[in-house]
């Protein structure tokens, strides 16, 4: 699926928090949209996830406005908002019951990815007994089990401690490169971008406009962070988001 | 001897738990009796703790006969309480001017004097169960409202947008989320409200009744035997205490997952 945003724009009681957000996702590719803090990133999600309307600009799939039904997005908040009163298989399986699913229907679906999720034998945990990373895996299990079209992450690793957070990174880009979800990155961390993703967009300070596309063409797997087009991409992306913007 | 030991080690911290409550309660009732006994003052103003319990074993059969009202009226009316809390509760979460028209009333329930609406209730419905539940649930039924719609709010907000994100309805956010929230706050208040509810009905009782611990109590006053009226007081005590421990009973049946996060702290 083919997501676009044409010249997206929300105003919040007088605050213009999205000015112009333009940007495409193809299928397969994994993109970025990096911003400072508070530029109103998780808003696109919410744009996208109907939870809010744009005051103006388009929404397309496949060159379409979307239609009613089933929605072709599967969205991962950035605290794992895991249920504490379900274990993990039920967390997981929370989507598909949603859809309307059985209970155990929705537990035969998910109960073989666990081991790919490094989550085998926690099956039966509640969330409360995992670490952060396992939490987070278990957010993402239940996020691409709902076989959505596209996978939005607001970012993901942001609550993880540094170390963690880089050992999920690597996890994420070995189970893409495995699945090839279209998937949509919302996240502050220039290295993490530059590290997950095909390409990024860097937004302005609030009011947001997309001020840069960068494509990144390193070959994958990118352990090699130090590596001089790493380097390169990441100091540009950072020069420009720390160079104010009059506008 | 292993088995010995790990016992000796369970038994030790279990008194750990429990005995701080047992050297107070223990050192309040020895000072208690040592003041009765030697003070000179009439067992008829204060009996000693001793001379309670005696007198509650040679009364047992009237205190167990006595019991068993208070105990019907208390669960009744306590159930009834709860079944009408948890109706409005979901009926004042999801329309909310119901909220603004409801809880004045409630708030006016409150503050009625139950040394002043007792009286009335019982000249209203007569000597039966009837009074005794609506009085109990009057006494109740608002601390478990508040806790109910106080449990519903406190849901987490990215779990009720990562649900309307999946597509769920308003009553499947409720049924999958609201609700399951609010579990903790519903056994804060169980907890406050049962012990209410065992008040609420020997108050019922001693404006009124046939049968029950507070007509009871009524009686060995107006007999002046002070002793009864402990040994009554005794029953309700430990009655409120035993339904208290089944809401603790409950709570961990109901929530395994709430002493996982107590488990983890050091």
């Amino acid at each position: 699926m083919r997501l676009e945003l044409r010249q997206l724009a929300k105003r919040f009681d007088g605050l213009d928090v999205l000015a112009d957000i333009s940007l495409h996702v193809d299928a397969g590719e994994f993109v970025s949209i990096l911003g400072p803090s508070g530029a109103g990133k998780s808003t696109i999600f919410k744009l996208l996830t109907g939870g809010l309307d744009a005051d103006s600009g388009e929404i397309l799939l496949n060159g379409a406005p979307p239609a009613g039904g089933k929605k072709p997005f599967a969205f991962m908040p950035q605290h794992d908002a895991l249920m504490p009163w379900r274990r993990i298989i039920d967390n997981a399986t929370l989507g598909l019951e949603v859809q309307g699913f059985s209970r155990r229907a929705a537990r035969e679906c998910v109960a073989p990815l666990f081991a790919e999720f490094g989550l085998d034998g926690f099956e039966r945990h509640y969330p409360a007994q995992l670490s952060g990373g396992m939490r987070q895996r278990a957010a993402l299990l239940r996020t691409v089990v709902q076989q959505r079209d596209m996978l939005l992450l607001d970012e993901p690793f942001g609550a993880l401690d540094a170390l963690t957070r880089a050992a999920m990174q690597r996890w994420l880009m070995k189970m893409w490169q495995r699945h090839r979800w279209t998937a949509l990155l919302v996240t502050h961390d220039v290295r993490e971008a530059v590290f997950l993703s095909d390409r990024i967009y860097v937004l302005s300070a609030r009011p947001a406009r997309v001020v840069s596309e960068i494509t990144v063409t390193l070959p994958r797997p990118r352990l090699g962070l130090t590596s001089p087009e790493a380097s390169a991409i990441e100091s540009r992306l950072l020069q420009i988001l720390l160079t104010p913007q009059s506008c | 001897m292993s088995s010995f030991s790990s016992c000796a080690h369970a038994l030790a911290s279990c008194f750990g738990k429990v005995g701080p409550a047992l050297i107070s309660v223990g050192t309040l009732v020895l000072a208690w009796e040592l003041y009765a006994r030697f003070s000179g003052i009439s067992p008829t103003t204060l009996p000693a703790p001793s001379r309670v319990l005696a007198q509650a074993m040679q009364h047992r059969q009237a205190l167990f006969d006595n019991t068993l009202p208070t105990i019907r009226a208390t669960l009744f009316g306590f159930a009834c309480s709860l079944v009408a809390a948890f109706v409005f509760s979901v009926l004042i979460d999801f329309f909310r001017p119901l909220r603004r028209a409801l809880f004045p009333v409630f708030i006016i329930s409150q503050t009625l004097p139950l040394i002043a609406i007792a009286p009335l209730v019982v000249l209203w419905f007569g000597f039966g169960l009837a009074p005794k539940i609506m009085l109990v649930a009057l006494v109740t039924f608002f601390p478990m409202l508040v806790a109910l719609a106080q449990g519903y709010e406190a849901t987490d907000a990215d779990i009720q947008s990562l649900l309307a994100s999946m597509g769920a309805s308003r009553l499947k956010i409720f049924r999958l989320a609201r609700l399951p929230s609010a579990l903790p706050y519903f056994f804060a208040g169980l907890r406050i409200s049962i012990t209410y509810a065992v008040v609420g009905a020997i108050f019922a009782e001693y404006a009124g009744a046939a049968k029950g611990l507070g007509i009871y109590i009524l009686n060995a006053k107006n007999n002046f035997r002070p002793d009864l009226v402990l040994a009554a007081v005794l029953v309700s005590a430990s009655l409120t205490l035993v339904l208290f421990g089944l809401t603790l009973l409950v709570q961990r049946l109901v929530m395994p997952w709430d002493r996982l996060g107590e488990r983890r702290r050091p």
